[in-house]
């Protein structure tokens, strides 16, 4: 079985953001980057099933050289070769065209990702692709089992928990529990050295959005503590105050 | 934080950074502490529990054969990996660190540098994935600094040499499944007169005597050692007879940077954990890192470590190139652990009260550094052998 990850290369949950450029640039300095955390667990089910049943896992990330050291964690994990479209990941529509073309060349059994980054939290590149080669599309996947080419699978749905099942190929779009994060061992660390890890230069492809500028939200306001006993006073704030109700 | 910025001399001249390899293995670690130390360092301190799981754990990542070649089992890797191994381990907890450190450049290295191919083979692999874990005797209850001295005699008996005596001090004395014994073949006080014994456990007249009550490194187990007419067959020497004692230094020279890394990794933690407080904690309805009193010791503290790393890089830089260290492994673990009990008893002030208690770790930090200026050589030996370096 082939299958391919899709990775993200996305700032540590507790980096400090920032912008440069009059605000059109994340400022990198001092930032941690790391796989997306949803991404993460997609690899680490597929690295799972590759142990389980044979196979190779791809992975792919757009994104310009600094990406690398991300992509060569993902290859320490267990990943057996690495792909890196050398472009800057302009918005999902720029990504998932890419992710597309390295799709059909590859013929890959399963494409697997995370339900949505952790930076633009779009949460749209898995149904592009899915729509761009004419594949389904399933996400959030919690569960993902593979018995020849048939996928048992289960998601969780609005009020409640889906079970599917469904033939290869498709593409998915990961969360928690559907494994655990893998810790690189010293010897996946060695070995990511030496595995191959293949730059293309991007596939023609549009870029839909224009980005004006980042602004981050405004700061927390303090937290107001209300007696359990004065309801009224509680809603008084919520109407006046929040202005939530 | 400090960010990672040691030295790591290079052919092309001198490079500050971490390498690529280094980095994935301090970030694997910091991962993995994060999951698998930190929820429970507490716990272990308080109950001076020497958690036998979270070591089979690290062994399955590598971390116990850091330095042993893949063909014997290890990760193969070099000082370079291993130190920042040993840092990440060692800021979350430096018991951990510490064991880590014992296993793999006293016991494991003892073998690995001086065993011979049969040797190697039969340990090597047991003690890098940590299916073994590994013990190391020098001292004794009368001679510490003065190893040379020891009483604990092995004496010629057929294919055997009998070993009697005790050694004290032990990491992993009672959980260790081998360990390396430098005892007495010869004359008191010929340096040639010590040899290295490799003893599993299961050996009749092999036991743990007392485990330490101890100040800090709590979750690091030390024992006694006691050997009453202990059997060891004479293929388990290391080298050949009278070689022990040189042999010993020689590991305590790399081991020095072991503990080096493990005061590095204390200080580092105990720094970070006093920026972050420095940051959150208000007086005056200002946090206490604006006041210049607090944001000082914060700058001497990351200097001194940066000054710590450097040394320990140096140290490490030379043993990979296979030149002499004594000297400078003998510096840089003086300073590093000199700089561990400073940077450590200075946090405790930043946190204040909160410091002083078992809320928050830099209590911790305080009582685990104090061991590294003492064990393997405590800093008036290290000042010994650096001045003797010197002067000769």
């Amino acid at each position: 079985m082939k299958i391919l990850v899709c990775i993200t290369h996305v700032p540590d949950t507790t980096s400090k953001i920032s912008f440069s450029d009059n605000n059109t640039k994340l400022n990198s300095a001092g930032v941690q980057f790391i796989i997306g955390p949803y991404d993460d667990y997609a690899l680490a089910r597929a690295v799972e099933l590759k142990e389980a049943s044979g196979g190779t896992v791809t992975v792919l990330n757009v994104g310009e050289a600094d990406t690398e050291p991300t992509i060569r964690k993902a290859l320490a994990i267990g990943a057996d070769d690495a792909i890196r479209i050398n472009a800057f990941p302009t918005d999902s529509y720029f990504v998932a065209q890419q992710i597309a073309a390295v799709a059909k060349e590859g013929n890959y059994d399963l494409i697997l990702m995370g339900r949505e980054s952790i930076d633009f939290n779009g949460g749209m590149v898995h149904g592009m692709v899915a729509e761009m080669l004419g594949l389904p599309s399933v996400s959030p996947v919690m569960k993902l089992d593979i018995d020849g080419g048939k996928a048992t699978l289960s998601r969780e749905i609005e009020g409640g928990k889906e079970t599917l099942e469904l033939n290869l190929p498709f593409v998915a779009g990961c969360q928690e529990p559907i494994a655990e994060w893998k810790i690189p061992n010293m010897r996946g660390i060695m070995s990511a050295r030496t595995k191959k890890l293949e730059v293309r230069e991007p596939a023609q492809a549009e870029t839909k959005t224009k980005l004006d500028n980042y602004e981050l939200p405004a700061p927390k306001g303090e937290v107001k503590m209300i007696d359990k006993d004065n309801v009224d006073e509680l809603v008084r704030l919520l109407k006046n105050e929040a202005k939530v109700i | 934080m400090t960010d990672n910025t040691i030295a790591q001399p290079e052919a092309a001249g001198m490079n500050f950074e971490y390498g690529e390899n280094q980095k994935m293995v301090a970030d694997m670690c910091r991962d993995f502490a994060e999951r698998e130390i930190t929820p429970f360092r507490r716990e272990w301190d308080e109950t001076q529990e020497f958690p036998v799981p979270l070591f089979k754990k690290m062994g399955e990542l590598g971390l116990m054969g850091v330095l042993v070649p893949q063909e014997y089992g290890g990760a193969g890797f070099t000082y370079f990996e291993y130190v920042a191994a040993i840092v990440e381990i060692s800021k979350a907890d430096g018991a951990i660190g510490l064991s880590m450190a014992a296993h793999n450049s006293l016991c494991t290295n003892h073998i690995l540098t001086f065993g011979n191919e049969e040797q190697k083979k039969k340990w090597l692999p047991k003690l890098a994935t940590a299916e073994w874990i590994g013990a190391w005797g020098l001292t004794e209850p009368n001679t510490g600094s003065d190893a040379g001295n020891m009483k604990t005699v092995a004496k010629e008996d057929g294919d055997h040499y009998v070993l009697n005596g005790a050694k004290n001090f032990i990491t992993h004395g009672k959980s260790g499944n081998v360990a390396v014994v430098i005892a007495r073949t010869g004359e008191t006080g010929d340096s040639h007169g010590m040899t290295a014994f490799v003893i599993e456990k299961g050996t009749p007249g092999f036991k743990a005597g007392r485990k330490e009550d101890k100040l800090g490194m709590r979750a690091s187990e030390t024992t006694e050692l006691i050997f009453e007419d202990c059997r060891v067959p004479k293929e388990n020497i290391l080298g050949k007879v009278g070689e022990g004692f040189i042999q010993a230094m020689k590991i305590l020279d790399g081991g020095r940077i072991s503990i080096a890394a493990l005061s590095l990794g204390i200080a580092k933690g105990a720094l970070e954990a006093s920026i972050a407080y420095s940051k959150e904690r208000q007086q005056f309805n200002k946090p206490i890192s604006s006041f210049q009193g607090i944001a000082f010791k914060l700058a001497d503290m990351a200097t001194k470590i940066e000054a710590a790393e450097l040394l320990t890089y140096q140290a490490a830089a030379l043993k990979h190139a296979g030149k002499p260290m004594t000297k400078e492994s003998a510096m840089a673990k003086y300073m590093a652990s000199e700089v561990a009990v400073e940077v450590s008893t200075e946090a405790i002030q930043i946190f204040g009260g909160y410091g002083y208690t078992k809320d928050y770790p830099v209590e911790k930090h305080y009582r685990d550094s104090k061991l590294c200026t003492i064990g393997e050589g405590t800093s008036e030996i290290q000042k010994l052998v650096i001045s003797r370096a010197l002067l000769k």
